[in-house]
This record gives structure tokens, sequence and C-alpha cells, in this order.
């Protein structure tokens, strides 16, 4: 039971790993205005659950969580590269990408 | 020609589809003929029927097509049911529809709505024999109030002008009225007998006794179906303003066929009237005072369509007296003599209209005999069959309803032989202003009068001699010839005849023809004198005075309905919607909108577009969401 690198590194600390990861995507996706900056964070968000996935499929010798992060990571790919369009057409337009003037959606 | 029974309907329907669905593709000069030709198919095939019937006082054709309602146990069939009283009102609804197709071709020549006109009528058609085919109640109540539809469309047939709307309006709803207690009355037939059919409820009806509370309950509310339709005391007044219609329209719906539905019902319901007298004695009384109040009325109106039309209601009144003494056959008699003259004076009238370029008022014509001769004879006879002169129809049938009234109760007697008197005393004055005297039109219509085509004047002399010879179908007993239609509706009104109150003494008859044949003369003389040798014209509407005022302006019935019905009902009405619809439904509705918008116009501030707040919130909500699955 259990791999050679748990017992090198215990299973809480990746558990703790992960989530100062995620506090740190969240917070900085709530307080940071740089859009880019938002951005990463929300990468950062995913990176922590897929460090947990990883975690947690090799402490129960299975591969599902692995094959789940591969996903995660095709369709965070794909998400990047449209959420980064965006952010170029959003900078063409307003020439900014502060996200407090993108205030507009509202009643 | 029993299993073409079906065909007699389906004939006038399928013109009526004809000339309803094809309506402007079909050609004028078609479409006219398929009206007119498939009301004489089924004249025809009636002919036929009557034929088989005629052999055979026991026969009966009795023909049941499919189940048509199914509820529980009751079930009831869509069947027809001709026996000798069906066939007597097949034979004069066809044949004098025909003639009144074929007059109406002529009539409508210049109509633009050719055969909108012609389909409406042929659907009328189909709806009247059903009424009378229909072997139960429910049937009859199909055609009862499809003739009401046809009416209503009839009378409004120039809908452009409002008060033909008006007119055709108040005939439906008053229509209904009276439709409301024939279906009421249906209910309770099927309450107490279990059946529609009319085999069951008489069957059933024959085993009562005498004189029960829930037969005179039925009777009189049907008596209400028929006070609506036949147009009596109260529901009268939609018949003479149903003149607003072409005047073909009002010989066939409103004085040859569809009025008379109301007769047809009561007679096909003898076994329920006989078994409660006291609806009997009202349908006598209402008969009676309608009789004497349209004659009344009659004197004094100047319109030709609206003398004819009280005539009308005044006839009517006459054979509603003739049921309710319990001489059933008599009244049916009426009915088909009536057919014939009432529907040959509108016409008349209408060939007179006709050539006076619309003109409607008898103030305004006098001396049209020398232009229209032919008009003039058959008016001429159609008056003297309604006045009661002999050999003409209308002697016949009036002294025997004269005479049945006698037997029945002096009192009613003499207020008929008044209203008798009244009928030739209108009729005559119509027919002298219209025909004697000088001219009093316009230049302009003294020249154009003329006689009418030959497609109007053919209907006319063949009920002109309807209208002679239809009188000797019921041959007074005193001249020792068989009573030719008492004896051919006996398996139909034998039962009730048994509880008829016998018959006038010979003595009686004698004196009664005498009496009015003198009494007919002396009214002629008169009228002659007042009207051709004197020249008097009926005064400007606004000379008029005193007791005559109130005769030519009706009994100002419509004003005290208007008055007592129609102004409550508004105001009511203008109540409900200014003060129950708009003042509390409406504000509540509106409130629960103002409740929606207020609320949301201060949720809506949450929404401020900064990303940062939404995100802040969204956190802070899944954080709620984690700490409140924990303490649960």
């Amino acid at each position: 039971m259990g791999s050679s690198i748990l017992e090198l590194v215990h299973i809480n600390n990746y558990v703790m790993l992960a989530a100062i990861l995620f506090a740190i995507g969240v917070m900085g996706v709530m307080f940071r205005r740089n859009t880019i900056i938002i951005f990463m964070c929300i990468e950062l968000m995913l990176n922590a659950v897929n460090l947990l996935l990883v975690a947690f499929s090799t402490m129960h010798s299975d591969p599902g969580g692995q094959v789940m992060v591969f996903f995660i990571m095709a369709v965070a790919a794909a998400e990047v590269a449209v959420g980064l369009a965006i952010l170029v057409m959003i900078y063409r337009n307003v020439k900014s990408v502060d996200i407090d003037i993108l205030n507009k959606l509202k009643w | 020609m029993t299993n073409l029974i079906w065909l007699i309907p389906i004939l006038p329907l399928l013109g009526f589809l004809i000339n309803g669905i094809g309506n402007k593709n079909v050609p004028r000069s078609v479409s006219g003929w398929i009206a007119s030709l498939s009301v004489l198919g089924s004249f025809i095939i009636s002919i036929g029927a009557f034929g088989t019937l005629m052999a055979d006082p026991n026969v009966v054709i009795q023909a049941d097509y499919f189940e048509w309602l199914s509820a529980g146990s009751f079930t009831l069939d869509f069947g027809f049911l001709v026996d000798r009283l069906s066939i007597v009102m097949l034979l004069f609804i066809t044949g004098v529809g025909f003639l009144i197709h074929v007059y109406s071709i002529g009539y409508m020549h210049e109509e633009e709505d050719y055969a909108r006109y012609f389909a409406y009528l042929n659907l009328f058609v189909f709806f009247m024999l059903l009424l009378v085919l229909g072997s139960s109640y429910v049937l009859m109540f199909v055609g009862w109030e499809g003739v009401g539809l046809c009416s209503y469309l009839l009378i409004g047939f120039w809908f452009k002008n409002n008060a033909y709307n008006d007119a055709a309006k108040k005939a439906f709803i008053m229509n209904r009225i009276g439709d409301l207690g024939f279906l009421l009355g249906m209910f309770l037939i099927f309450q107490t007998f279990g059946s529609l059919e009319y085999d069951t409820v008489f069957a059933g009806a024959r085993q009562m006794t005498f004189d029960q509370p829930v037969l005179t309950a039925i009777t009189l509310l049907l008596f209400v179906g028929a006070i609506g339709k036949s147009a009596q005391i109260p529901l009268y007044t939609w018949l003479p303003d149903a003149m607003a219609g072409p005047t073909p329209v009002s010989a066939l719906i409103h004085a040859a066929t569809m009025v008379t539905a109301g007769i047809y019902m009561v007679v096909r319901s003898n076994v329920l009237y006989v078994m409660a007298p006291f609806s009997s004695e009202v349908v006598a009384y209402v008969g009676l005072l309608t009789a004497l109040m349209a004659g009344l009325i009659g004197l004094k109106q100047n319109d030709i369509k609206k003398v004819l039309a009280y005539s009308t209601v005044s006839q009517l009144g006459f054979m509603f007296v003739a049921l309710g003494v319990g001489a059933y056959t008599t009244a049916l008699f009426h009915v088909v003599t009536h057919a014939f003259f009432k529907a040959l004076l509108f016409l008349c009238a209408g060939s007179v209209i006709h050539a006076m370029g619309g003109e409607q008022d008898v103030r305004k014509m006098g001396g049209l005999k020398k232009a229209l001769p032919v008009t003039h004879l058959t008016f001429l006879i159609g008056t003297l069959a309604i006045a009661g002169a002999p050999p003409f129809a209308g002697f016949f049938s009036k002294d025997e309803i004269l005479a049945g009234a006698w037997t029945h109760s002096y009192l009613i007697f003499g207020i008929l032989a008044i209203s008798a008197i009244l009928t030739a005393v209108y009729m005559f004055r119509l027919y002298y202003l219209t025909f004697h005297g000088e001219f009093r039109g316009s230049k302009h219509q003294q020249e154009h009068l003329h006689e009418s085509p030959i497609s109007m004047t053919i209907p006319l002399m063949v009920l002109a001699g309807l209208s002679t010879v239809g009188g000797f179908l019921g041959m007074p007993e005193i001249f020792h010839m068989p009573h030719f239609l008492n004896n051919f509706l006996e398996p139909v009104t034998g039962w009730a005849d048994l509880y008829a109150h016998g018959h006038a003494s010979h003595t009686f008859e004698y004196t009664l023809i005498g009496s009015s044949l003198v009494l007919l003369i002396v009214i002629i003389y008169f009228v002659y004198n007042k009207y051709v040798k004197d020249a008097h014209v009926p005064k400007a509407d606004h000379l008029v005075t005193g007791f005559q005022n109130v005769l030519a302006n009706k009994f100002y019935v419509d004003e005290f309905y208007n008055t007592f019905i129609t102004k409550p009902l508004n105001v009511l009405s203008s109540f409900s919607y200014n003060w129950i619809e708009k003042g509390f439904i409406d504000r509540i509705v509106n409130s629960f909108g103002y409740l929606t918008n207020g609320a949301s116009g201060v949720l809506r501030l949450v929404q401020s577009g900064h990303i940062g707040l939404y995100i802040i919130a969204m956190v802070i909500a899944v954080i709620l969401m984690f700490v409140f699955k924990m303490i649960i």
C-alpha cells in the first residue's frame, strides 16, 4: 500500500500545499485588478486541484485521478486560448486590462 | 323512396356548401339555380315519401343513422322520423321554399353578394328540414338553433347598415331567451322520461295521470321556446324589425316557415299539452292577446312590410289559440294556408318595392294596379285569403279556428273574432293604399314603374293558385266533404282528439260563415270608402295623435323594453365594467405588477457591474455553503 513518494512526503503536506495554492488563487482573483493576474490566479487554482488529484490518485493507486488531471490540463489549455483572445480584444478596445473598467455588465 | 329520406336535408346542405365555399367563384347565373334545384330535389323526394305515407295510415318512416351521443346510460341516435305531421311540414317548406328561391333569383339580381345570399337561404332550408325531420327533441333543437342563426345572418344580410345589424342582433337575442326555455324543457323531459326520443317520451306521457305539475312545467318551458321562435307576446318585437332583411327572406323565414316552428313543436308534443290543461290555457291566452295586439298595431303601420309583419304575428297568435283550445290539426291547417298566402303577400310586397325602387312607405304608393297587373291580382288574392273570404285558403282555416275557439270559451271566441275583423281591415287598407287611388310617389319613380321579371311573377302566380285552393285541404263538416287534413293527421293527433271538446254545431257553423261573409263585405265597403273614394292618406307621423299615435308607436312596447330591460342592463354592465372590472379586478392584478416592479427596482442595485464584487460574493457564497454543509 502506498508508494515510496508518499512515504517520503506525507499526504498531509500535499493537501496543505494544494489548499494554500488554492487560497492564493482565490485571493488573487478576488483582490487583484489586473485581468491577466486574475487569469493566472485561476490557473493557479486549477493546478492546486490537479496537485490534489494526483496526490490522492497515488495514495489510492487509482489512475483515474491522473486521467482526470490530463483532461483538466487539456481543457485549461483551450480555456487559456479563448480567455487570452478575449483579453487581447478587451485591450484593443479599451486600452486597458483593469477589471474595474469593465463594469458595463449590469442593469 | 323511403331510403332516400336522408337526401331531403342533404341536398340543400350541398347547395349551401357549393355556394358558400365557392362564393364569388360560382358564376352568378348558376348559383341561384343550384340553390333552387337543390330545394326542388328535396321537394320531389318529399312527394315520394308523401305517396308512401298516403297509402297506409299506419306507416311511419323512421330511420336511425348512427349513434350520435352517448354518455353513461344515455344514448341518442341520429335519426329521422317522417310521419304524417312532418310530411305536411316538409312539403310546404320545400315547396314554398323552392318558389321563394326562384323568386329570389329575379329579386336579388342586382345584389353583389349573390352566392352568399343563396348559401344562407340553402342553409336555412337545411336546418328547417332538420328541425322537422328529427326523431328526437335534441335534433329538433339543433334545427331550432340553426334556423335562428340563419335568420340572424339573413336579417343582417346587408351588414353595412348598422340598423339592420341591430335588428339581426335583436332577433337573435330574443330567440335565445326563448331557446333557454326550450332547453330547460328538454332537461326536464329527460329527467322525467329518461329519453328525448319522441316515441319514448310520448309513450311515457300516455301512461301518466292527467294534469301532473311536471308536465305543466315541461309544456310551459317548451312554450317559452315557441314564444321566442314564433314571435308571441312578450318576445314578438323582433319579428317586425326582422323586416330589415331582403323581402324573400321575410317571406320564407319570417312568415312561412321558421316562425311556424313553434307551432310544429307544440303539435308534435300534443300528447304532452293535452295532459297539461293549464299550459294549454296559457298557450291559448298568449296567442289570443298577441293576435289582438298585433292586429291593432297593424292598423296604423305605414310600411308595407311592417303591416305584413304584424299580420304575421297576429296570425301566429291565431294558430296558438287553436293549439291552446286543442285543435291541433286546425293549427297546422292554418300554418299551411298561412304559408301560402303570407309568402304570396310578402313576395308581392317585394315586387312592389322592386318596382318602386326600394320605397316601402304606402303613403308614397297608390294606383299601382295599372303598372303591376300581375302583382296587383295576386296581392288581391292573398288579401282575400288572409281576410278570410270564401273560397280562398284563409277562409277555411280561420273559420275552423274560430269554431274551435267557440267550443272552448266564448271569451276567446269573441276576442279572436275581433282580431279576425282587424285582419280584414288592415289588409284591405294596405291593399287599397298600395294599388288604388292616385300615385303619390316621385315623378322619377312613376317613370320607372314596371312589372317584375318572369322569375318573380311565376312564383306569385303559383302561390296565388295555392292560396286559392289550399283551403280545400280541410272543408268544414257542413259541406259534406272529407276533411282531408283531419283524416290525414289522425295518426299523429288522434290521441289528443280524444280529449277535444266536441264539435261546434252545424247551425253555429252556418251562422259563422254567413256572418263572417257579411262582415267582410261591410269592412271592404268601409275601407274602400275611406281610402279610395275619400282618397284618405295616412297622416305624417308627427301629426298622428291620441290612441292612433299609441298604435302607430306599437303600444310603446319597444320603448318599454328599452327603459325597463335594456337600459338597466346597460347600467349594470357599465357598473360592472367601471367598478368591478376596472376598479377591483384590474387593481388587484395591477398591484401584483407594481409590487414586482418595485421589488426588482431595489434588488437590481445589487448588480453593480463590478466583477470583483461578484467574485467576492461568489466566494463567500461557496464558503457559506461549505459551512452550512458542515453544520448539518
